[in-house]
């Protein structure tokens, strides 16, 4: 065998690690260990002269195994494996310690912290000595990709990746895409109408030759790696042949049966056959089937009898659709915080407190009151008040800022000075307008005499206690500029309810293995400098599904999405990770036990040269080692992370 | 003499617990520094080995930490760790070694506190019950 020559390097990472960790003394530590050729400490290894150490020292003493220990290798591994193989060694020679984030950051008692660090160094120089050289190799990819949600974030990504004509599938589960910007009237700050800027792009969605658009779909199953996922995708029938379809409304017409809109929150009806908005894409009908009065009783079909196009089908069945796709781009989006979590408020039970999305349907000319600011007896408001932070900032329900209320509040004051001559209220916590043209806003609309009211709302009541209070709503809060509670008398009270994470969120998170945070939202892989990608390659996010965020905000995280999955598609080959399983044939038994535990299917016992024996799929081997664990006979182990170099470390770490 | 130092091997999956504990970092959030983390792929890849091997070595205690069942990277790890871990305490308790010892935790990356507060409740936990019998070199 040959001669082990470890090269290890401690980085001082400026004061980060050298503040807490003498790193001096780590470092002459190291060079007692056996097997340990060089140790040097240097002031930030991961800077051009830091890896210059490394890739001279594999030249000029022959190293064959390096320990870097600095930061986390989540962050610099990458790094310096890339280092050794410029220097002509396996990439898999390199060990990482991990002294800042798991040491010096976490403790301050410099020799407490020296002794932590010396372990973790001498655990990887001993890993490292196990550690084997492995083949990367690399396989063609599959160019398409799926995009899951078609609100603009997934139209944005889709447009950008189709327009370098590359196959784009958008998934979206409701029957239209447009998401929650399609039921927005005018959007802040330039108060450009949002059907009129989201339109066009709708259309070239369901025009666009390299986007296959499956609406009323919903993805069901995720198999397989970037480069080549394998989706199943359940199209849910409509009851409506949507090539016959013309989207005419007839049937939604004669359709006896009305319901609440979901696109008009409520405010407006809906036939039980629906095209859900006048410039829905795909622009056909659905029929609601949990309503539909023939499903329910088996009597109707009025819808039948009068579409010309003869186009109904009750006998449609869902459809599953096989997809094969190189990468994914989550744009699943939010929901909007259930204002009757907060009951002072008292949405749902007096008539004239509304929801951001409410009145967003209310200014829209197209809209159920015809873009006519109205109370629910047809008046127009004489005073309105608009509650900011409904679930925002707020321990007992969501603590982080939803970013978007304060622009819109300022919007709607506008729309309201606009409309009516009625008395505006914000009452706001801090007034967070940070975007381009946000602030230059926000003076306009002070301008327009707009009063502020900086305190947080107690309550909503309409028991009066003056005459001025008689038949209004009154707004209990504290002004914290002035000091003392106060009551304001309006006739409308609009809320700005917080923006969270989409019910369902922790099923697609499973669906498409990536992480969530705290706060329910997807989990970048790196909140700075990887905020488009997860912790599954190939697997990135975009718009509200990361977090609430503006529209402007959205289209830029689309397209970045788009440019990492484009990436992926114009480098055309993606690199098999060499960690996977493997079989020491003379002592597997076929027992089968690695073949049961597997979810990827990877282990299969099979005959060879007449011997039953276990042999592994890498291509579909994850490097997960539950097989190694259940292997009776030690005959399986998974690629850099075998045995010896586990217990060698637990070994390392404790034989002192 | 010095107080009694509990040492602590965490087997933390690259995911979640180690990620979790790169936050803690990158947050400053403090905590004792009796444990030394082992990174493993998935909690489903520790070996009831790697336990013994540790405890055998004079480990005061064994933490295997990973993924919450939904977040997990490779769809059942946490379960399969789960499996494993019901057999291995049983062994542990033959061996002599209190239950406390070896802990099974599941923390998500963004749990970075939990990680810091599990460490500092386990150490002050394994200060009570004192060196574990095995030290010493009693080979198992
Ligand atoms: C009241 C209000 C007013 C606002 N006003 C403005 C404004 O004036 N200006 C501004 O810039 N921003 C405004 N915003 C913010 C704006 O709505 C968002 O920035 C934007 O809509 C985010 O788009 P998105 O595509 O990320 O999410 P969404 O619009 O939520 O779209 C997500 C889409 O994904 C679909 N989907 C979800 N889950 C799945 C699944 N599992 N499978 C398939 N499809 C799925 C949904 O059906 C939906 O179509 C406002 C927000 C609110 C609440």
């Amino acid at each position: 065998m040959e001669e082990i020559k470890t090269g290890v390097y401690i980085c001082h990472c400026g004061l980060n690690i050298a503040g807490t960790v003498n790193v001096e003394e780590v470092a002459r530590y190291a060079g007692t260990l056996p097997n340990v050729v060089v140790a040097r400490d240097y002031r930030y290894m991961c800077s051009d002269p830091g890896q210059a150490l490394i890739k001279d020292d594999i030249k000029n003493l022959g190293l064959n195994r390096v320990v870097v220990a600095s930061c986390s290798p989540r962050m610099h591994e990458p790094t310096f494996r890339r280092a050794c193989q410029d220097a002509g060694l396996n990439p898999y020679l390199f060990e990482h310690a991990n002294i800042r984030e798991h040491c010096s950051w976490v403790h301050d008692d410099r020799q407490i912290a020296t002794e932590k660090a010396k372990d973790l160094v001498r655990a990887a120089v001993r890993r490292v000595f196990y550690n084997e050289p492995l083949e990367i190799k690399e396989r063609p990819l599959n160019p398409n990709v799926l995009v899951v949600g078609g609100g603009i974030a997934g139209i944005q990504a889709a447009l950008d990746i189709a327009n370098g004509e590359h196959r784009v599938y958008l998934v979206e589960k409701e029957p239209a895409i447009g998401g929650h910007m399609a039921q927005l009237d005018r959007t802040f700050p330039t108060l450009d109408c949002s059907e009129c800027i989201l339109t066009p792009k709708m259309t070239e969605v369901g025009q666009h030759p390299f986007i296959t658009l499956l609406a009323y779909s919903e993805v069901e199953e995720v198999a397989g790696s970037v480069g080549n996922f394998k989706v199943r995708v359940k199209k849910k029938a409509r009851y409506v042949d949507e090539e016959k379809c013309t989207g005419c409304g007839v049937c939604e017409e004669k359709c006896p049966w009305k319901v609440d809109s979901e696109y008009e929150v409520g405010m407006g009806k809906r036939g039980v056959v629906y095209v859900p908005f006048a410039q829905a894409i795909p622009h056909v009908a659905t029929i609601d089937k949990e309503r539909c009065v023939y499903f329910l009783k088996g009597k109707c079909r009025a819808c039948e009898k009068f579409c010309d196009a003869k186009a109904i089908d009750f006998e449609q069945k869902d459809e599953i659709v096989e997809l094969e796709v190189g990468s994914i781009i989550l744009t699943t989006g939010y929901d909007v915080f259930d204002s009757r979590r907060i009951p002072q408020y008292g949405y749902g039970r007096y008539d004239n407190v509304l929801t951001g999305l409410e009145f967003e349907r209310m200014t829209c000319a197209a809209g159920p009151t015809g873009g006519k600011v109205l109370l629910k007896d047809g008046r127009q408001p004489e005073s309105v008040a608009i509650i900011h932070c409904v679930g925002s900032r707020d321990e007992n329900y969501h603590e982080y800022c939803s970013r978007v209320c304060c622009m819109y509040a300022l919007k709607y004051a506008h729309l309201i000075k606009e409309n009516t001559q009625a008395e505006v209220y914000q009452m706001y916590i801090d007034m967070r307008c940070f975007g381009e043209g946000f602030e230059e806003f926000y003076r306009r609309v002070c301008d327009e005499g707009v009063n502020f009211i900086r305190g947080k709302v107690a309550k909503v009541t309409d028991v009066a206690l003056t005459e001025g209070e008689q038949g209004k709503l009154a707004v209990i809060a504290e002004d914290t500029l002035l000091g003392g509670i106060i009551r304001v008398p309006v006739d409308m009270v609009i809320l700005c309810p917080a923006l969270e994470a989409r019910f369902g969120a922790e099923d697609v998170a499973k669906l498409f293995t990536i992480n969530r945070r705290a706060d329910g939202f997807f989990m970048e892989r790196h909140v700075k400098l990887d905020p488009v990608a997860t912790a599954t390659e190939g697997v990135y996010i975009a718009g509200c599904c990361e977090g609430p965020k503006d529209i402007p905000d959205t289209v830029a995280q689309a397209s970045a999405a788009a440019a990492k999955a484009l990436s992926v598609i114009s480098r055309g080959r993606v690199v098999i990770e060499p960690t996977t399983a493997q079989v020491n044939e003379v002592l597997c038994q076929a027992c089968g036990r690695c073949e049961e535990i597997c979810d990827f299917h990877a282990p299969k016992v099979i005959s060879k040269d007449g011997l039953r024996v276990s042999s592994v799929d890498a291509a579909l081997c994850k490097g997960c080692g539950a097989c190694a664990v259940v292997c009776p006979t030690g005959a399986m182990s998974v690629r850099h992370s075998t045995r010896e170099q586990i217990n060698g470390m637990v070994e390392a770490l404790l034989e002192v | 003499m010095a107080e009694f130092e509990p040492k602590i091997i965490a087997f933390c999956c690259n995911w979640c617990t180690y990620a979790a504990a790169d936050i803690a970092g990158t947050s400053r959030i403090h905590y004792p520094a009796n444990v030394r983390i082992v990174r493993v792929m998935c909690s489903g890849m520790v070996d009831p080995i790697y336990i013994l091997k540790a405890f055998e070595m004079g480990a005061d205690g064994v933490l295997i930490a990973g993924c919450h069942e939904a977040d997990c990277h490779y769809l059942n790890g946490p379960l399969k760790c789960d499996a494993m871990f019901e057999k291995i305490k049983r062994v542990v308790n033959i061996l002599g070694l209190e239950g406390e010892r070896l802990r099974r935790e599941m923390i998500a990356a963004a749990e970075a506190p939990v990680f810091a507060e599990l460490i500092e409740e386990m150490v002050k936990q394994l200060k009570k019950l004192g060196p574990s019998p095995l030290r010493e070199g009693v080979k198992v």
